[in-house]
């Protein structure tokens, strides 16, 4: 079992994963429409490149736009949730261990105790994200069922990683495999999902980047204040 | 397919159908027949097939229902945080629906979409500005606006007004003739006290091409009158043209795009007829937003630019008071605390903020900012047609109380309001509340404080 979700379910997690999220690169950019959407993408390239820059940057450093001041306690929460949940696997030292056994490469590592302070952070972090939700009724009324499987989708790997690292709940083996088993289908889940929000993030910023860079007054002025 | 006499999918084209709805008293007829119109649902489905395309879609598909986009929402804050007026709610339970439905949606879901799309929301954008994906739910509710207005579902006043643009290319029965007697009349009417004052129509190659809101040539002349002694003062080589003079578009607010086509194309031939070196814009917001950002694209210019390129009247009072054309007596700067009542239209959705407070440098000795302001201010609580619909007048009414307690926060008692909407606004607020406040388009205040060349004025008996 340990062999097959290492092996051939990795080569097809990792498969769907990075050809899904290219299909939906292509798709969108596909989709835009200058007429429908009512911005010159192509004669105006320059400013929609700067206002698409700007509309990515200001938003992935905290703080850094009027809406990241206004709700400050929400604004720590999803950067450490989203910090946590991207830096933990990628430089983790064991997974870039198994990086190195089945693929030959592997990427710079953190210390196990950062590691486990920032799944600790990512747990505790999606908790509070879900009491949110429940708390306070301009997110209740928003929130589906769907939306509750998507986040058991991404805190399912690190709540069954921390179980096996620590040795918890008797099996070892059992929670390993349930880890990379929900890893593999948090790959495979971000094109399909809500999750996709991984690429399409980029995506919708840079369109609404290019809206206000070259029609909603970024030919005019410094560009808009996000 | 029961269709009203009224109330039907086609949009008004003809005199007779427009007098027939204006003497429909508040349009009782009208929303009676509305409750029996039928949804053509594949007409309805293939609009969504042709013209739902990846930027709409994804912003539908990914919203994360993080409720960020809650406190953006004036309507939102005004109505006691009404979790039902969070902007993603609103748009999720009616477009959303009608995509995951495929159209399949019947006339109480319709009339729902209505009074959403109209009642819940002036497509002011400040949502967009606070979603970190970028989900401008404004932009979402402008087309459906397009849905309902495919189907027959708009409110009447908006019906007339898209009728009006398509009969008289203006938002009220103003007609060619009334427009240039209107130009002579003020022209003539001032004469005595300017010397010289013309209102010119149809001069080729002038460097401004002047164009107003319909209002103000059928109600508030003086204010075109007003506009013609400041591009006097200021010396400019400046025109009107006699077809295409009108700006606004109760179109866009009512979502007939062929509607905006044809207005703005009206505009659009107009520079092409009299080639003008820039066109000026009266002081409206969606005027601007209509013609000269929105518009090339329902004309289908390519470069998104109007033929000739296009100002707001602040940008030209601007630049005017920084080239010293206008000049301010510094004695007439206004003295008591004044602020500035920040359109969505031309402000966040189209850059200016500069430019008004560049001008507030020149005419104001106690200028205080609205808190929020610029690019974040809130709607005037009036935006989008919300002002003219009786329909909804109890829920215009309650929104306003956001730009009141913004405006009484900053202890002015004046409120410029470069924008025929946000007046209109802060004029109801005012009413209403009864809160003790003045409001102004900028060109009476400048009349007051410009110095007039001794040329210009009157020779003395």
């Amino acid at each position: 079992m340990y062999q097959f979700v290492t092996g051939p379910l990795a080569w097809v997690a990792f498969t769907v994963f990075f050809v899904g999220i290219i299909v939906r690169i292509v798709l969108y950019v596909r989709g835009l429409d200058w007429q429908l959407d009512r911005v010159a993408y192509r004669p105006h390239l320059k400013y929609g490149i700067k206002g698409a820059l700007r509309s990515i940057f200001f938003w992935l450093v905290p703080f850094a736009t009027r809406s990241w001041r206004y709700y400050k306690g929400m604004t720590i929460l999803v950067f450490v949730f989203h910090i946590g949940l991207i830096f933990t696997p990628i430089f983790l030292k064991a997974h870039n261990i198994i990086l190195e056994e089945r693929w030959g490469f592997s990427f710079p590592t953190i210390s196990e105790k950062t590691a486990d302070l920032l799944t600790i952070a990512v747990i505790i972090s999606g908790f509070i994200l879900l009491l949110r939700r429940i708390a306070f009724p301009e997110v209740r009324i928003l929130t589906t069922a769907y939306d509750i499987l998507v986040w058991a989708i991404a805190m399912a790997p690190f709540v069954t990683g921390f179980m096996a690292y620590h040795q918890m709940g008797g099996n070892y083996q059992f929670w390993l495999i349930l880890h990379i088993l929900s890893g593999e289908i948090m790959l495979m889940a971000i094109p399909f999902t809500k999750l996709s929000h991984f690429i399409l993030f980029f995506m919708s910023r840079m369109q609404l980047g290019m809206d206000f860079g070259i029609k909603r007054g970024g030919m005019k002025n410094k560009g808009f204040a996000w | 397919m029961p269709e009203g006499i009224l109330c039907n999918k086609i949009p008004c084209k003809t005199k007779e159908m427009l007098n027939a709805l204006l003497s429909d008293k508040s349009g009782k007829q009208y929303y009676q027949e509305m409750n029996y119109l039928q949804i053509d649902t594949e007409a309805l489905a293939a609009t969504i097939k042709k013209t739902f395309k990846s930027r709409m879609k994804t912003w539908l598909e990914i919203c994360a229902h993080c409720g960020l986009c809650a406190d953006s929402c004036f309507l939102y804050l005004a109505n006691n945080k009404d979790p039902k007026q969070v902007p993603s709610y609103k748009i999720q339970s009616t477009l959303g629906q009608i995509v995951r439905r495929k159209g399949d949606v019947d006339n109480a879901f319709m009339q729902m979409c209505m009074d959403v799309a109209w009642s819940k929301c002036t497509c002011c954008n400040r949502c967009g500005s606070f979603c970190p994906f970028g989900i401008d739910m404004g932009v979402m509710f402008g087309y459906l606006r397009g849905l309902c207005f495919s189907q027959g579902f708009v409110p009447w006043e908006l019906k007339i007004g898209s009728g009006m643009h398509r009969i008289f290319n203006a938002q009220m029965d103003v007609t060619t003739e009334d427009w240039v007697e209107t130009c002579e009349w003020m022209a003539e009417e001032y004469s005595e006290e300017w010397p010289g004052l013309k209102i010119p129509v149809d001069v080729e190659n002038a460097d401004i091409m002047y164009t107003v809101n319909a209002r103000e040539p059928k109600h508030y002349p003086e204010d075109l009158a007003e506009a013609a002694i400041l591009f006097h003062i200021a010396g400019e080589n400046w025109t009107v043209p006699s077809e295409g003079w009108e700006e606004t578009s109760l179109a866009m607010f009512a979502g007939d795009w062929e509607a905006c086509k044809i207005q703005v194309n009206s505009v659009y031939d107009a520079m092409r007829r009299l080639k003008p070196k820039r066109m000026v814009v009266t002081e409206c917001g969606h005027a601007y937003r209509a013609t000269v950002i929105e518009g090339p694209y329902w004309a289908g210019l390519k470069d998104g630019k109007t033929p000739v390129p296009s100002f707001h009247y602040v940008e030209w009072v601007a630049e005017a008071l920084r080239t010293g054309k206008l000049k301010i007596d510094p004695s007439k700067r206004i003295k008591e605390p004044v602020t500035y009542q920040d359109s969505c239209n031309y402000i966040r959705n189209a850059g200016l903020a500069d430019c008004a407070r560049e001008i507030m440098s020149y005419i104001a000795e106690d200028f205080r900012e609205m808190s929020p302001c610029r690019e974040h201010n809130f709607c005037c609580g009036g935006g989008g047609g919300f002002n003219g619909l009786g329909r909804y007048r109890e829920q215009r009414n309650i929104g306003l109380k956001i730009k009141r307690d913004q405006i009484l926060a900053t202890e002015a008692k004046l409120v410029i309001a470069p924008c025929h909407n946000c007046w209109d606004a802060i004029r109801d607020l005012e009413e209403i509340f009864k809160v003790g406040i003045r409001w102004s388009f900028l060109k009476p205040l400048l009349l007051k404080m410009v110095v007039v060349p001794e040329h210009l004025k009157p020779l003395e008996e």
